[in-house]
Parts: C-alpha cells; structure tokens; sequence
C-alpha cells in the first residue's frame, strides 16, 4: 500500500510543477510524467486494461500538445483583481471539504464495492460471453450500450474538430485578396 | 520525389532510420492487441490507439506526405465512419436473435483465438474507428498549424510586395 501512496504524492508534485514552472516545454513534460505515474498506479491497482489505454492515449495526448500547441505564445490573463480570485478559489476549495467529509463515511472501504451487479459479471462473463478478458466481456457485452454511447461521443468529437479547424473557411478578408494576387 | 528531397523532408537520417526500423513492430503490436482484445489486457480503444500512433510516428519523422501516402485523410473520414457503421450494424444485428447486441455467434471454445461471438469484431470496429479517428484529429491540428504559418508568409510577402 505503501508504494501506492509514494505515486499519489509523485502524482500531486508533477501537477504542481506542470502548473507553476515558467517553460511551457517544461510544463508538458510534468503533465507526461503525471500521466505514466497513473499509469504505474493502475498497473499496481491490478487493473492492466485501463493501464495500457491510460498510457497510449497520454503519449498520443503529448504529442497532440507539443507537435501542435507549443510554439503559440499564450498570454496569461493577470488582471487586478486577485483578492476576489483569491477570495473565490478559497471558498470553494472550502465548500468541496465540506462536501467530501460528508461523503466520505458513506463510501465502502477500499476494493469492496457495494454493487451486487457486476458479482454476476465478474462469476459468470466467461461463461455467458466466452471471453477470456473479463473486461472486453463487460465492455462490449453486458455494457454494450455505454461503448456505442463512447463511439459516439468520439465520433462526434472527430467531426467537430474536423469541422472547426478544416481550412476552408478560416480566411479573413484580407487574406483572400493576397491570395487573389498571386 | 528524388532520393535527395525525401532526405530533406521530416526529422534527421537517425530519427528515419530508427522509425523504419520500429513502425512495423509497433503497427503489429497494435494488431496484436486488437486480436487478441478478448484474451488478454488490451482492446480496442488501446490497439486503435497504438495503430494511429504507428502513423503519427511515420509522419512526424517523414513529413505528412509520406504518411498521406499511406492512409490519406480522406481515407481516414472514411474509415472512422466505416467504422461506426460496423459497430453500429453489429448491434442491429442481434436483432436477428432477439435484441440490439445480442451475442449472435457461437462462443467457441474458451481461450481461443475465435470465440467469444461477437466480442472480436467489436474490437475490430472499434478499433478501426478509434485509430482512424484519432489520426484524423491530429492530421487536422497539425495540418492547421502548418497552413496558419504558410498564411502568415503569403501575408509578409504579399505585404512586401505592396
């Protein structure tokens, strides 16, 4: 248990780091490194599935950010009013304490979970579905309608990047009387 | 393109070499994963994933046009959406046998290759779709950077030229 508790804190540094330091390059390695340490602890939690899936979608999400984000030069935005942000974070990071003390008795402990449902998946997927991975068996069997409903909100999110950053479109005025020139 | 342009284009000779040495084994262990989605960790989503990013990595080292020459972008959309129809048509047809994402198939026997009914060809859908998908989003975020900053050339020159 105890290592588990070292990647959470690694976990909790990375962050910090990714959003206090200066270089964006820098920050992005520190989001990087934060993804591969919950990679780790899914790994250590016994769950290989959403280790695997954890691990190529955070490489992919990586090079998404360099490859395509990085050289723009982002403005922070420091207005003047950073008492009343201040003010405002406080009162809600105080608000979600609250909020989790309360919650906190009502969750059980630790890998025993109160659902009687998934007993019936976890003693007899392999005998309805016949799939070895017990996960692939929940994933697209008994909960078949969740992952057409993950298909579709991917669908829909390629369509909408597509749409969005497609070049046709995208030119001002300006633009197309230069391009017209040539 | 001559052998001298193809050198000019992408990252250095290392980083080429080293890619055409590794695209292969990591496009297969992509299939890998797909196949064997039901057997072991893995699936669809994950394999999908590894395969797109098998051709990010083509493309990052080569240039976008020796990846576009492989699997264009118009051939992305299109497999994302065949895809989805799969998946889709997959479901609709347990009505066959009773209701949507019925098991139609035969399990088979436990640990094989071919069992499990339908699990299989989920995972081949979704897989398609999740790889295609994704590659089409990054082609789309790269591909805008690189036509915002030949956008911003054209302007300088054309200022110029005024």
């Amino acid at each position: 248990m105890i290592e588990l508790y070292l990647l959470l804190v690694l976990m909790i540094v990375g962050a910090i780091i990714a959003i206090e330091i200066q270089d964006l390059l820098s920050s992005v390695i520190a989001v990087g490194a934060v993804g591969l340490v919950l990679s780790i602890t899914f790994l250590i939690l016994k769950a290989p599935d959403v280790a695997i899936t954890q691990l190529v979608v955070e490489i992919l999400c990586l090079m998404i950010l360099i490859r395509a984000t990085l050289k723009k030069d982002l403005p922070f935005s420091t207005t003047g009013r950073w008492f009343l942000n201040t003010l405002i974070a406080l009162c809600f990071i105080a608000m979600f304490l609250m909020l989790f003390a309360q919650c906190v008795p009502e969750l059980p402990r630790f890998g025993h979970p109160i659902m009687r449902v998934a007993r019936i998946y976890l003693d007899q997927g392999m005998l309805k579905t016949g799939a070895a991975n017990i996960v692939s068996s929940v994933i697209l069997d008994f909960r078949a309608f969740d992952t057409l409903g993950e298909a579709t909100i991917l669908f829909t999110a390629v369509i909408g990047v597509l749409a969005i950053v497609r070049r046709i479109g995208r030119k001002k005025e300006d633009e197309k009387e230069v391009e017209g020139e040539e | 393109m001559t052998h001298k342009e193809s050198e000019t284009k992408g990252m250095s000779l290392i980083v080429k070499t080293i890619t055409r040495l590794t695209v292969g084994i990591i496009i297969s262990f992509g299939v890998y994963i797909i196949c064997h989605g039901h057997l072991s960790p893995g699936g669809g989503f994950a394999g999908g994933v590894i395969v797109a990013l098998s051709f990010i990595h083509l493309m990052l080292a080569y240039g976008g046009e020796e990846a576009f020459k492989r699997l264009s972008k118009r051939t992305a959309s299109l497999w994302e959406s065949a895809g989805a129809i799969f998946f889709l048509g997959l479901a609709l047809l347990g009505f066959t046998g009773g209701y949507f994402f019925l098991n139609f198939l035969p399990k088979g026997e436990n640990f094989a290759l071919f069992s499990a009914g339908i699990i299989p060809l989920c995972n081949l859908a979704i897989s398609i779709k999740v790889g295609a998908g994704l590659f089409s989003i990054f082609v789309a975020l790269v591909s805008l950077k690189i036509s915002a900053e030949a956008l911003k050339v054209k302007l300088k020159k054309g200022k110029n030229q005024l």
